[in-house]
């Protein structure tokens, strides 16, 4: 049943530093340091990690909104890297980035409906005389009103703008959206609604997600399968249940007992990881985790640990697994 | 328990904006007594941080504190001049808030931001208020101390920079801190670092502590006392304990139910229908009414008031009074 609709092998992403403030380094920030996962068509994504991990680079990269380092990205069968141009166009209505940010994602002076039929017109795929129709129905999908039409997007709240946002994205039809941190800059109450469309938009189109978020309890809410990264590398992947059931890795361990439970009764063993995170431009040798490892030895520092399937499906990089 | 350290009585702060009065803090009470974390949480905009700038005097120039009294150690803040309100911040209140970075000075390392203070408040030394800074920045568990303090704020990490900022509030060993949203910035691990350090501080030191968040997870892991906020106003407050196991406001019910839980694995989450109101123009009514399921027609005629429902426990709902009292 399981169908491939994004693959990834080995995927790497440099920035240069020979500018800025990462001069003084003379070496590259390696914001993705050879990554590799698999989508499948239905499935819901999640990409968890803390600030440098590579996250949104990640989710750029397989879009091809940059270009890679190396490795290699397959979309539907497709090397990413090597379209045409008109496949290219293609990529760009059946992919779409919703991220975090509301309020710069839209430009102050469209209207709403102008903001959401305006690529659908661009792409050929609906008519002039069909796009304000077409623009209402995806409105009312996102939970928008009819009359939010000729509004400009500073009559809005942040959950309103991020249905504007969600609704411009799904106006394409696509077949697979990257979330960057969609829910990160809202309020529980709103996060809640916005999460519920994001369920209901992808179980009626039979949408693939990649989710990124550093939130693991909105994460475990959404995702079927889980990846954890860690400075550039996924540490863990696995699917929902087995990752919460059963983690492997020292830092999901800690990344989990980390999060603050709205229960002032839970027990909970906590490990508090000491340290800051490191830089990415200069990040630890071997094991990147190891300076804030609990378990670390000699053969940390030497040695970058090997990612490999520990089990079914379950996928870990450290050497005490 | 022990004794009342603040007690706020029906604040009110209001900002005057091209669109009419906006009614910030809007008629909030609630008191922390020694040695007690009270959390006062809420979403966006319902007046968290202008309720403890308020009792700083530290509010923008737009606003103005028009009503209510501020009793902290005996005397009504508000009665203050600016200078002796200066005197008392960074000495018997200390502050921390979300973006250390825009609290620390830029062009100052962080020596000569801490010492400063220091002297200024304890009248001591250079050389013993550098002593006493090094002292703390140890204890907050920053490797050389000797090193950080040559170093400015932008080579500092957020998590750095914040045990800088709860150094700079513990140095005047204050009877109260104040944090507003003081791990919002930050990764969750660093999270846990700097919540388990200000549980070792109010250990160690039995400082109070007003605690300001958006995350109930937060809350649950800090305080001993709730306060939630919406809209300006109070609507739930007790204990901790009583309030996660037993809201009672619809909104408590509602935002504690609207949050995704690790290891609670729903189908769909709660939603609260709606978005927080305009403060600007409200009129008598329930501000919740709109969003509420159980809303009666007199939830959107008039404001219930906070009133004692369980065993220290106070809601501001009327469902709970009965027709007398309507
Ligand atoms: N300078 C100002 N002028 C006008 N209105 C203001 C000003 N500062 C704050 N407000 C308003 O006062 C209300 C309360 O703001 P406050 O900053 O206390 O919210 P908060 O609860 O701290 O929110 P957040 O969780 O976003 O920090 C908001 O409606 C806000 O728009
Ligand atoms: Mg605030």
């Amino acid at each position: 049943m399981s169908e491939a609709l994004l693959e990834v092998q080995n995927l790497k992403k440099y920035y240069s530093a020979s500018k800025g403030m990462f001069k003084k380094f003379g070496d590259s920030v390696k914001a993705v340091d050879g990554v590799s996962f698999t989508i499948e068509k239905g499935e819901v994504f999640g990409l968890v990690g803390e600030s440098g991990s590579g996250k949104s680079t990640i989710g750029k990269t397989i879009l091809r909104l940059h270009e890679k380092t190396d490795g290699d990205v397959m979309f539907k069968g497709k090397d990413v890297f090597s379209l045409s141009r008109k496949e290219l166009r293609q990529l760009r209505v059946q992919t779409q980035l919703v991220f975090q940010d509301p309020f710069s994602s839209l430009n102050p002076r469209l209207r709403v409906g102008d903001a959401i039929g305006e690529a659908m017109v661009e792409h050929g795929l609906v008519s002039k005389r069909e796009v304000r129709e077409r623009v209402l129905e995806v409105m009312d999908k996102c939970g928008l009103s009819p009359f939010h039409i000729d509004r400009y997007p500073h009559e809005f709240s942040g959950g309103q703008r991020q249905r504007i946002v969600i609704a411009r994205a799904m106006a394409l039809n696509p077949e697979f959206i990257v979330m960057d941190e969609p829910v990160a800059a809202l309020d529980v109450s709103i996060q809640a609604q916005i999460i519920n469309l994001f369920s209901d938009l992808q179980r009626e189109n039979g949408l693939s997600y990649l989710f990124i978020s550093h939130d693991l309890s909105v994460v475990e809410h959404l995702c079927t399968k889980i990846a954890i990264m860690y400075l550039g590398n996924i540490v863990e992947l696995a699917p929902k249940e087995e990752l919460f059931d059963h983690p492997l890795h020292p830092y999901t361990k800690a990344l989990l007992s980390a999060i603050p439970i709205p229960d002032p009764t839970a027990k909970r063993e906590r490990i508090i990881l000491t340290g800051d995170i490191p830089s990415p431009i200069n990040p630890p040798s071997g094991c990147k985790f190891r300076t804030r490892c609990p378990m670390a030895t000699d053969l940390c520092a030497e040695k970058a640990p090997d990612y490999r399937e520990a089990g079914a499906g379950h996928f870990v990089a450290c050497h005490y697994v | 328990m022990n004794e009342t350290l603040l007690q706020v009585k029906h604040l009110q702060t209001n900002f005057y904006t091209e669109n009419g009065v906006v009614k910030a803090v809007n008629d909030v009470s609630f008191a922390i007594r020694e040695g007690e974390t009270v959390c006062i949480v809420g979403e966006s905009g319902c007046g968290k941080s202008i309720t403890a700038l308020s009792l700083m005097q530290l509010i923008p120039e737009n606003g103005k504190v028009e009503g209510g009294e501020i009793n902290f150690s005996g005397k009504n803040l508000l009665d203050l001049s600016k200078k002796d309100i200066r005197r008392l911040r960074g000495n018997e209140i200390g502050m921390i808030f979300q973006e250390p970075m825009t609290s620390l000075n830029p062009v100052f390392t962080i020596g000569e931001q801490m010492i400063e203070p220091i002297q200024e408040h304890l009248l001591l030394s250079k050389k013993d208020a550098y002593k006493k800074a090094m002292e703390l920045i140890t204890m907050l568990g920053i490797p050389n101390a000797e090193k950080i303090v040559n170093l400015y704020p932008h080579e500092l990490s957020g998590g750095m920079l914040q045990r800088i900022m709860i150094a700079i509030a513990l140095s005047c060993n204050p009877k109260l801190i104040i944090a507003d949203e003081p791990t919002t910035a930050l990764d969750v691990t660093i999270q846990a670092q700097i919540l388990d350090l200000l549980r070792d501080i109010k250990k160690e030191f039995n400082t109070s502590m007003l605690l300001i968040t958006h995350d109930l997870g937060v809350v649950a892991e800090m305080a001993d006392y709730v306060v939630v906020m919406y809209a300006g106003k109070v609507v739930e407050e007790g204990p901790v304990l009583e309030l996660f196991k037993n809201p009672q406001h619809p909104y408590t019910k509602g935002l504690l139910k609207a949050k995704p839980v690790i290891g609670e694995r729903k189908d769909r989450l709660y939603t609260i229908a709606g978005q927080v109101p305009n403060l600007v123009d409200l009129h008598e009514a329930c501000y919740f009414a709109d969003r509420c399921e159980h809303a009666m027609d007199i939830c959107r005629m008039k404001q219930p008031v906070l009133t004692e429902i369980a065993k220290g426990q106070k809601a501001a709902c009327w469902l709970y009074e009965d027709g007398e009292n309507r």
